[in-house]
Order: structure tokens, then C-alpha cells, then sequence
């Protein structure tokens, strides 16, 4: 699914010089379920957005599949992404003046989908992950957990091939972060998408079939 | 979704949206009030023009005053009195004499220049008048007996030589004298669709006809009439002459009088002024408002030593509080407009910036999950646009309001126009000499015209106009555009700034 060759990235920060990622050599295959641990600033957030294509590494190239997306044009990345990438933040990023529906709609915008089945779509989107009653309430209007599973359910309407997760958890208690593990472990099985979590929690990360440590940009098996 | 994220964002983000509205209203309204007076304003003065020159005239001919050269006099009506002239009644003579001659500060020129003119392409009328002042003299004086040793005596005749003064007015050898003065237009009495006459309306009697050319007829202006008590039936005495006066004519301005007090048939007014061939001023009608540039400047090639002018050149001689009028709307009302639009579309660009900075967390979520810098640009835009939208429908309502008062007010603003020369109703004084009257004469009194008081009146016009703002589709659609083209400029500036944004950094800056 993904190789990278001696991915680097490096940017400024004020006045000074990050170093996010250091030569890393990484593949990961189709299906896995792969998380990526390590401590604040190591670098993992910055993985994942490389992975996502959200932003292009200072040296080395990284595949998706046959596709070289180090150095593509932004409105072919952004064609990617929406087809082929689903993402789940730590602090859910969902739009404060949509409802729960239109959130997930938002995923099928950019794929030219009609209106009625775009709908469609959502609303079984939001079944799958247990909300379909809570489709017209605003994202202020409902709970932590109840606003990651309308994340989950964005990131997924479009059936991805990968689904990336920022610290899904991040912002939950233990119980709904078990819930939420749950839900992302179960479309990953159904599915046979590959998921790639992003998280400093070992509680999270060993749940995974395969672990990644980063630290200070350098990648390592666990 | 377009239509719906929109939506949900401007009544989500209510008081942003509100203060770009305002702004753009409180703008969009002064361009539609400053507009719709300037049309107004313009109204108005071609009203003032219309009362001078008549309805239908785009272009007038004249000719500027050369003033008098050195040694020469300045050009007043003379009058002299025969030793025996007048009637004698206990020791007071009175005298009378009337003079009619050009207008002072009027220029005549030859009448030739009026088929010139009619050679013209693209004229499709024209005819001319001459401006002429009729004035007149009355005194009352003493008296006056030649002695044996050439001396003068007043009073009546008597053998004591050492007799003290008697006669005259005041019984004791005093004189007494007045000067009268009124405006006379010579026209062409069968050219009525063009020139002064054709913004009148016929009040009493009737106008002047083809057939009045060489009759001694009058037509009186109704004001002029009832102050110096003329009726229709009267005769009035021009230059010595007594004219019929066969009508009355009011201006069909409002509270205005007509280009003149008097109007007699053009031939007549030569002859009698001893201005025979000479005009004073041509009026002329082009085939259409497009050819008036192309007749003014054949006008002007034909006749060099002319003065050539358009209802545009003639408006910045209109004087008054019309006039002031004219230099706020244009001046500050015009620059006060332009400033205020910049303003708003100032604070509508830095709103619309801001919110895209307050929204980086968002836009960098959109374009994680695939929206193209397009569709978000277009997002950004759509906003602004519907935002400007708002502002201008806010804003036609408040400039309709606006105008609808002043048209409720209706202020009253004065022009004053002349039909040529230049204007002394303010009692300026000219060129050669001022006075009164000289006596001293044994052959008769002389009197040199002076200025200033009722003397000088030339065809000057003055009309009080109210003042209507008129709503015309043309000033809507301009606050229209202005709406849209402000929502669009600060959708494009902050749409531009949205695209910028690149995901990462953008879901990075948030943490």
C-alpha cells in the first residue's frame, strides 16, 4: 500500500529548524492495522499527515500503491484524498454549523455525488456507527464520543481504501475511547481497509497487529 | 451543500455578517441619494435654462461684449430735450423720453449668421431674438427763462430780477427726475417651437402670429404686467413708439418669470432700436442629442467670432442657491460617496479575511477530506457575494427612503440665468461713465444712464425650482452592481487567502 524512501521533513518553527522526519524507510501493506507510537513532537502527526498527503516531504519519495504522490500537483492529491483517504482527528474537525448528515455529506462533495444519494449514503454512514438518530443535531449538540463516530462516519462514507486516524482518542475518556477503538477495529475487519492510528496511548497502540515507535523522525519496529 | 454551508455559516456568524451588510447599505445609499439628486440638481437647472431659452434649444448663438475702447463713452441711452419740450404747468415742466437699445452688455451681430447657422447639417431648428432694454426718463424741473444778460431764471416770468428761486417740483426751483427700465426681446413671432416663447403659456389675449411681423404688438410677461399695471387692450410706449399689447404669457416654470418683460415681433425691434440686421442671439435645436457635439463645432468653424454653447456650458452660468446645490452634490457629494464605498468595501474584505483566518482549522479539514482550493474559493466567495447582496438590498430600501423624504421636503432652490450679455440685475457698474443728470443746458436737460438700482435689467430669469430627486432604473442597477462587485472583490480576497492555506500547516496551527 504505502512505500516510503528515505522520507525526510523538515520546517521552521519561529526561529527555528524542526527536523519532524529523519531518512525514514517504511512499507506498509494493504489491510494492516498499523499504529504509530511515540511521545509528543517525535514526529508522528507528521507521518500521518505525509501518509494522508497533506503535506510533501523536503526529501524522498513516498507511494500509494503505484502513484508517487511526493511531489504531485495539489488538485490531484486533493482527487486522492477524496477518494481513496479517509481521516479521523484527535479533536474531530467537524464543521460547527452542519448538522451530523451534512458533516458526513461533506466527504461526498467533492465526488460529484447526486444530493439524494449522497443522503442516502450518509445516513447509512451514520448507522454503521451507531448514530442514524442523531442525523439533524449540530456537533455542539452532542457528545465527545458521539462527534468522533460522525468523524468516523465521514471518513468512511466514501469507503476508503485507507483510513488514517490522529489520535483518535485524544480527547475521550477510557470508556468511549474503548467504544471508538471498537467501531474503527470492526470496519477495518469488515472492510479489509488498511488503518494506520496515530497515538501515544500503549493501551491503544497494542491493539494494533503491527506497532511503529517514532522518535525525533527516526522510525522503528516494535 | 453549497447553498446550505452557506446558509448555516451567515446566520451562524450573524454579527460579521451584519456589520458587512451595514456597511455596504449605508454606502449603496449614499450612491443612489447622491445620484438622484445630482439628476435632480441637473433637472432643475434645465428648468432655469428652459425658462430663458425655451424648450428644445441644445446649442445658443451669441456673441461676447467687446468692452468700449479708450475715450468712448459707455454706450447709455442719451436723452435730450428741445428747449420747448414737454408741458409746462405753473413753472414745472415735465419731461418724458423713452429709449430702446440694446440690452447693455449685449453684443449684436449681423442677422446673416442666423441662415448660416440653419446651413448647418444636423440643425433641425433654429431662430433669432435681440435683446433690447427699453428706458425711460421722467423729471419734473423748474422752469427755465433766459434773462436779458443770458443768465437763467426758474419759476415764472417776472420783472424783479433779485426774485428767489420758484417752480419745480418742490416749489422752490427744485428738479425731480426718475428712470424707468424694463426688458424687450425682439423674436421672430411665427418661430415659436423653438426659443424663449416656447416655455410660456399663454396667460391672457394671445401670443404673437406670423402676421404680426411689422405691427407694433406686444406681448407682455403676466408678472410684468400686473406690477406695472398693463392690461391686455393697453398700448405701451417703446422708444417713443406705443405698441398694442395683445397678450399675456406666464413662465411654465413654477414661480419663475419668462425670458423678458416684453416681446414685440423682431423687425420691429430693429428698426425702432437702430439695430436694423443685428441679433443679439440665435437658439438652435440639433436633429438629435447626438449631434449637438457635431452642430457646435460646424457652428463655431462658420462663425469664428461667436460664442458658441451647449446646454452644459449654459448650466455653470446659472447662479443661486440651485448653483450651490449643483457644486455640493458634485463636489462633496460625490468624493463624500466615493469614500464611504471604499470603506465599506474595505471593512467587507477584512471581515471576510478574518473569517477565513478563524475558519483555517476548518478549510485545512475540507481539503484533508478532498475538497478541491476551487470549491473552497467558491465557498468563500459565494458568501461574500450573498453578504453584498444583502448589504445592497438593505441599501436600495435606505436610499429609496431617502429620497422619498427629500421629495417630501422638496427644498426650494433659486437659478438666475441670462439670455446673453452678462447679468446686471445686481446693479454692477460698466464700462463708461456713471451719473445723473446733468443739467445746466439751456437747450434741455441731458441724463446719462447710471448703473446700479433698476437700472441694467437684462433678460435675466430667475426661477425657483423644489427640488425632486428622481428614482430611475439606471441608479438601482448601479447599486446592484456595487453590491455585487464588493461581494465579489472581498470573496476573491479572502477566497485567494483560503487557498492558500496548506492542509497541514492549517490542521497543524490548531494542534
Amino acid at each position: 500500500m504505502y512505500t516510503l524512501t528515505k522520507l525526510t521533513k523538515t520546517y521552521r518553527q519561529g526561529n527555528r529548524t524542526v527536523h519532524a522526519l529523519k531518512n525514514v524507510d517504511l512499507t506498509i501493506g494493504a489491510g494492516q492495522h498499523v499504529a504509530i507510537q511515540g511521545p509528543t513532537g517525535g514526529g508522528k502527526s507528521t507521518l500521518l499527515q505525509m501518509l494522508g498527503g497533506l503535506d510533501r516531504p523536503t526529501s524522498g519519495t513516498i507511494r500509494i500503491g503505484e502513484d508517487d504522490i511526493s511531489d504531485m500537483p495539489d488538485g490531484k492529491l486533493a482527487k486522492i484524498r477524496a477518494k481513496e483517504i479517509g481521516f479521523v482527528f484527535q479533536n474531530f474537525n467537524l464543521i460547527p454549523t452542519l448538522t451530523a448528515q451534512e458533516n458526513v455529506e461533506t466527504a461526498l462533495e467533492p465526488l460529484g455525488i447526486s444530493g439524494e444519494l449522497r443522503a442516502k449514503r450518509a445516513t447509512e454512514a451514520l448507522a454503521s456507527v451507531g448514530l442514524a438518530d442523531r442525523a439533524g443535531h449540530l456537533p455542539s449538540e452532542l457528545s465527545g464520543g458521539q462527534q468522533q463516530r460522525v468523524a468516523i462516519a465521514r471518513a468512511l462514507v466514501k469507503e476508503p481504501d485507507v483510513l488514517l486516524a490522529d489520535e483518535p482518542t485524544g480527547a475521550l475518556d477510557e470508556e468511549t475511547r474503548d467504544e471508538i477503538l471498537d467501531i474503527l477495529e470492526g470496519l477495518w475487519r469488515d472492510r479489509g481497509l488498511t488503518l494506520i492510528v496515530v497515538t501515544h496511548d500503549s493501551a491503544v497502540a497494542k491493539r494494533a497487529e503491527r506497532r511503529l515507535h517514532i522518535k525525533a523522525g527516526a522510525v522503528s519496529e516494535r | 451543500m453549497f447553498f446550505t454551508y452557506l446558509r448555516r455559516e451567515l446566520a451562524g456568524r450573524r454579527r460579521q455578517t451584519a456589520i458587512i451588510a451595514i456597511g455596504m447599505a449605508l454606502a449603496i445609499a449614499l450612491v443612489i441619494i447622491v445620484n438622484s439628486v445630482a439628476s435632480g440638481v441637473k433637472a432643475a437647472q434645465a428648468s432655469v435654462l428652459e425658462s430663458v431659452y425655451g424648450v428644445g434649444t441644445d446649442i445658443t448663438v451669441s456673441q461676447s461684449p467687446t468692452p468700449p475702447g479708450e475715450g468712448e463713452g459707455g454706450g447709455g441711452p442719451r436723452f435730450e430735450f428741445d428747449a420747448d419740450a414737454g408741458t409746462t404747468t405753473d413753472g414745472t415742466t415735465e419731461l418724458s423720453q423713452s429709449r430702446l437699445m440694446a440690452g447693455f452688455g449685449a453684443s449684436t451681430f449681423d442677422a446673416g449668421a442666423l441662415d448660416t447657422v440653419l446651413g448647418v447639417d444636423n440643425v433641425a431648428a433654429a431662430s433669432a431674438t435681440l435683446s433690447l432694454t427699453n428706458t425711460t426718463f421722467n423729471g419734473e424741473m423748474p422752469q427755465m427763462r433766459q434773462n436779458g444778460d443770458g443768465t437763467e431764471q426758474s419759476g415764472p416770468s417776472t420783472d424783479v430780477q433779485a426774485a428767489p428761486p420758484q417752480g419745480g417740483p418742490d416749489g422752490a426751483g427744485g428738479s425731480a427726475f426718475d428712470v424707468d427700465s424694463f426688458s424687450v426681446l425682439g423674436l421672430d413671432p411665427s418661430a415659436d417651437a423653438i426659443g424663449p416663447l416656447s416655455a410660456v403659456t399663454l396667460a391672457e389675449g394671445r401670443t404673437l402670429d406670423a402676421d404680426d411681423a411689422g405691427a407694433n404688438v406686444a406681448v407682455l410677461d403676466a408678472d410684468y404686467a400686473t406690477s406695472a399695471e398693463i392690461a391686455v387692450g393697453d398700448t405701451i410706449d417703446l422708444g417713443g413708439t406705443d405698441f398694442e399689447v395683445v397678450g399675456t404669457v406666464t413662465s411654465n416654470a413654477a414661480d419663475s418669470a419668462s425670458a423678458s418683460n416684453v416681446y414685440i415681433p423682431l423687425d420691429v425691434a430693429q428698426t425702432l432700436s437702430g439695430e436694423d440686421g443685428m441679433i443679439s442671439n440665435i437658439y438652435v435645436q440639433a436633429a438629435s442629442s447626438t449631434d449637438i457635439s457635431q452642430v457646435q463645432a460646424d457652428i463655431e468653424a462658420a462663425l469664428p467670432d461667436a460664442t458658441v454653447s451647449t446646454q452644459e456650458d449654459l448650466a455653470s452660468s446659472v447662479s443661486g442657491s440651485l448653483s450651490t446645490a449643483s457644486d455640493l452634490v458634485s463636489n462633496l457629494g460625490l468624493w463624500l460617496s466615493l469614500a464611504v464605498l471604499v470603506a465599506a468595501f474595505l471593512i467587507a474584505i477584512l471581515f471576510t479575511i478574518s473569517g477565513v483566518t478563524r475558519r483555517t482549522r476548518e478549510f485545512g479539514t475540507l481539503k484533508a477530506i478532498g475538497w478541491s482550493n476551487r470549491r473552497i474559493t467558491g465557498q468563500v466567495a459565494g458568501e461574500s457575494l450573498v453578504t453584498g447582496l444583502i448589504g445592497g438590498a438593505a441599501g436600495i430600501a435606505i436610499g429609496l427612503i431617502g429620497i422619498l423624504v427629500i421629495n417630501l421636503i422638496a427644498p426650494t432652490l433659486s437659478g438666475s440665468a441670462s439670455s446673453g450679455g452678462f447679468d446686471l440685475a445686481g446693479g454692477q457698474g460698466g464700462p463708461g461713465g456713471a451719473g445723473g443728470a446733468s443739467g445746466g443746458d439751456a437747450s434741455g436737460a441731458q441724463a446719462t444712464r447710471s448703473f446700479g438700482g433698476p437700472m441694467g435689467q437684462t433678460a435675466a430669469a430667475t426661477t425657483e425650482v423644489a427640488l425632486n430627486a428622481p428614482v430611475t432604473v439606471s441608479v438601482i442597477a448601479i447599486a446592484v452592481g456595487i453590491a455585487i462587485l464588493g461581494g465579489l472583490l472581498a470573496g476573491a480576497i479572502g477566497g485567494w487567502r483560503a487557498s492558500r492555506l496548506r492542509p497541514a500547516e492549517a490542521l497543524r496551527s490548531v494542534g
